[in-house]
């Protein structure tokens, strides 16, 4: 009896230890947003499972902080934040809930994708009149693509550091991405080009980045101020400068009110484009590039239609 | 009266400390700019020109190296030059593909220290003479007219890589027109303990259900439910003590929470309270800590699933055990379960539109000591508790919600009532005009043997947040 139970015991612990190692040897990635999910599964290949806290269709901004996303960072090896305060809602308390020293604020383990990168719209003061201003500047940078290119970069790095044997293979991806990257941009340009210059409508300075790489001009919002709901003043003055400087596309994302959109372009006759900052969000976006490629190519369309 | 006098002094000092500490922070960017005056102001200005330059050689290291890396890329790909302008992509080939937009990094405006304040005013009027014993709580609507109910100032950041820390003091202005500071919260955080543990040690609300460890400001109703005041009194239960809680090592979220806190003070009515007040009208004695069963001892297990991308609950069980202060060896048990179920589209804009319905149980076992000038006998009553909420951000920004609360328990002690029955009915509506302010409106309809006669109020209430104020936890 007594050896039995000695052995059960062990066994017991053996299957308890078990639970708490690393079920498998490949890195777990938690992504804050969809974008960066999808170029951690693209550099990481299977090296790697990648979790994406924010679903793409929910606005950024205001994700609940849900106790199964604490479990995942719990697990994480790496994870994947923009770092220019579009998560500050809702990834504070989910790294409290974590506990996992390996993911803290500078960790080996954290991915910071906007370290290096240029942000526009930097507030002159911290000054919530304002609208709901982010005082490191505007997150929506990953919708200029030049940009991926920096934050790949990131992501292999730390890639690396925790798995160096698969360094060649995410040294090759990484490699495989830019050339493919690079491609579409010419392409992206190209389509784009005959348009510089035009203006669009956006309802939130989301598309500050995007128009900016393609020499478009988003300067015109919805919103009066960011975050603040368009009042009824504020959307007459948008139709009139519509109206006035021919303004004749407006973008809306899956997330935004699609008729406060409609009622604007309608006073103009301008088309409303569905678009979105999330690979995901939209059917056959699964990866970044696909995702730039048909924002770009609906775009283009819309522009040309009302050319 | 000694007691009252201590008391005051207390908080004349506290006041005290407040306004050195306001008034040093006020004075940290004219230091910056003074000449060095006396001598420790010029040791610390030495070091702090040591640190500015033993930072500034770190910079340059770093920039050298940014500087290098982008060398490396040029060469790989030529770049565009350096200008605000936008830059067009190059079209043909021949130009090679363009390089990011390489400058600084972008996390700026974070600091040592986050500070935020929060105030919570209301206005309304109720059909009670009585306002202060209809309403349990300390943050309720207190009178007609105008109540002060909260103004909650947050000093919250990381300590150093093991320790998070957060302070709450809150200011209130009470019926006659007399200003209170209390010290809510003072406690540290552990960040990076192995295994799935979190030490919490300070003052801090003790996590017994939902409601309990939440501040006013994010609850959804004007006032707290009925039970909390009763169990927990006017301001909530919490004291001095230590938490751990453990992840399990589950698929789920499954979290198992223990806390140990003194066990007596205005904060913890249920059990050794403060002397001179009563529990179902025995008085409160002194009472030794002879052991660790003489403390505040809570048990908390809470678990969370996702029943699908858009729905996802979180339950939660607690025990608070500790003894009460009607006698010796005299003990209170109060035992809860709660359930919060959340439901949000995928495509949620602001975070609208939602659902969430939450609701806590709670049963309190006393056994109190006897009473012989009020003839009352040793006893143990049991009373319990509870409410259940639901709420619905119909559209961005809007909110309607319904509230139903119920306390009573033993017919034994009918003189008491702490024990009588009292029911509550409370729909609201509110709107938030941005995520840091908002705007209340709520009906409470009073009924039960505890009050004379039914009673209505209705209660308006404006929050305004300001300064950089922690998120909330699910």
């Amino acid at each position: 009896m007594k050896p039995n139970l000695r052995g059960s015991l062990a066994l017991f612990a053996a299957t308890l230890l078990s639970a708490t190692a690393p079920a498998s040897a490949a890195l777990k990635v938690v992504a804050t947003t969809s974008e960066y999910g999808a170029l951690a599964a693209e550099i990481g290949g299977d090296r790697v499972t990648v979790t994406t806290i924010a679903k793409p269709t929910e606005d950024p901004h205001f994700v609940d902080a849900r106790p199964s996303q604490i479990v995942a960072m719990n697990r994480a090896d790496i994870l994947i934040e923009g770092g220019a305060e579009l998560e500050i809602g809702w990834l504070p308390p989910l790294l409290d809930g974590a506990r996992n020293a390996k993911i803290l604020a500078g960790a080996p383990g954290r991915v910071v994708a906007s370290a290096g990168v240029q942000l526009l719209d930097i507030p002159l003061a911290a000054d919530r009149s304002q609208g709901d201003t982010h005082v490191a500047g505007n997150p929506h940078f990953m919708l200029d693509p030049v940009n991926s290119r920096i934050v790949v970069e990131h992501i292999a790095r730390v890639f690396e550091a925790h798995d160096p044997a698969g360094a060649a293979t995410f040294d090759s991806n990484v490699a495989s991405f830019e050339v493919r990257l690079d491609a579409k941009l010419k392409e992206w340009s190209a389509a784009l080009a005959p348009f510089a210059g035009r203006q669009i409508v956006t309802y939130h300075p989301t598309w500050r980045y995007f128009s900016r790489r393609f020499g478009l001009e988003a300067n015109t919002f919805l919103e009066p101020k960011p975050g603040i709901p368009p009042s009824p003043p504020h959307l007459a003055r948008v139709m009139e400068k519509m109206r006035a400087e021919n303004i004749r596309v407006l973008l809306v994302e899956p997330y935004q009110p699609r008729k406060t959109a409609e009622a604007v372009a309608a006073h103009n006759n301008a088309l409303v484009v569905d678009v979105c900052q999330f690979p995901g969000a939209i059917p056959g976006t699964s990866t970044y590039l696909e995702l730039i490629d048909i924002v770009v190519r609906r775009v283009a369309q819309a522009l040309a239609a009302q050319s | 009266m000694i007691r009252r006098d201590r008391g005051a002094i207390e908080r004349l000092w506290f006041r005290a400390g407040i306004f050195s500490a306001v008034v040093l922070l006020l004075q940290m960017p004219l230091f910056a700019q003074s000449p060095a005056p006396a001598e420790p102001e010029a040791t610390l200005r030495q070091e702090i020109e040591q640190m500015r330059a033993d930072y500034e050689q770190r910079l340059a290291a770093l920039e050298a190296k940014l500087a290098a890396l982008e060398s490396a890329k040029a060469q790989a790909a030529p770049a565009e030059p350096p200008s605000p302008q936008p830059q067009p992509i190059p079209a043909s080939p021949a130009d090679g593909a363009p390089a990011p937009l390489t400058l600084v990094s972008g996390s700026g405006g974070k600091n040592f220290l986050n500070l935020s304040l929060d105030g919570l005013i209301a206005a309304g009027g109720s059909t009670s003479s009585d306002i202060e014993a209809l309403q349990t709580g300390g943050h309720d609507p207190i009178q007609r007219g105008f109540t002060v109910q909260n103004i909650e100032t947050v000093f919250e950041g990381a300590v150093d890589p093991y320790f998070r820390a957060q302070v709450n003091v809150i200011l209130q202005i009470d019926a006659d027109g007399e200003t209170v500071v209390e010290l809510e919260e003072a406690f540290a955080t552990s960040t990076s303990l192995p295994k799935g543990l979190q030490l919490k040690a300070g003052q801090f609300f003790t996590e017994f259900g939902r409601l309990n460890p939440m501040h006013p400001h994010a609850w959804d109703f004007v006032d707290q439910p009925l039970v909390n005041g009763r169990f927990f009194g006017p301001d909530g239960l919490r004291s001095v003590g230590a938490r751990l809680s453990w992840l399990l090592p589950t698929d789920f979220f499954s979290e198992a929470l223990v806390t140990v806190q003194n066990s007596q003070g205005e904060t913890l009515s249920s059990f050794r309270s403060v002397p001179g007040e009563t529990l179902f009208g025995r008085e409160i004695v002194e009472r030794e800590v002879a052991s660790v069963s003489d403390l505040l001892i809570v048990p908390r297990y809470t678990a969370s699933f996702d029943l699908s991308d858009t729905q996802t609950v979180l339950l939660g069980a607690s025990a608070a055990l500790g003894p009460n202060g009607t006698g010796e060896s005299r003990r209170t048990r109060i035992y809860g379960v709660d359930g919060y179920w959340k439901w949000k589209p995928t495509n949620a804009f602001k975070g609208f539109p939602f659902f969430k319905l939450q609701g806590e149980l709670m049963r309190r076992a006393a056994s109190v000591a006897a009473a012989p000038e009020e003839e009352l006998p040793a006893a143990t009553y049991t009373d319990w508790g509870g409410y259940l909420q639901l709420n619905w951000g119909y559209e961005a920004r809007k909110v309607v919600g319904l509230r139903i609360d119920r306390v009573g328990g033993d017919s034994g002690n009918p003189g008491d009532p702490g024990l009588a029955e009292r029911w509550r009915l409370s729909p609201a509506w509110t709107w938030f005009p941005t995520e840091y302010s908002k705007l209340r409106l709520q009906y409470n309809f009073d009924h039960g043997d505890a009050l004379e006669r039914d009673e209505h109020s209705l209660w308006l209430q404006l929050e305004f947040l300001l300064g950089a104020h922690a998120a909330h936890k699910f």
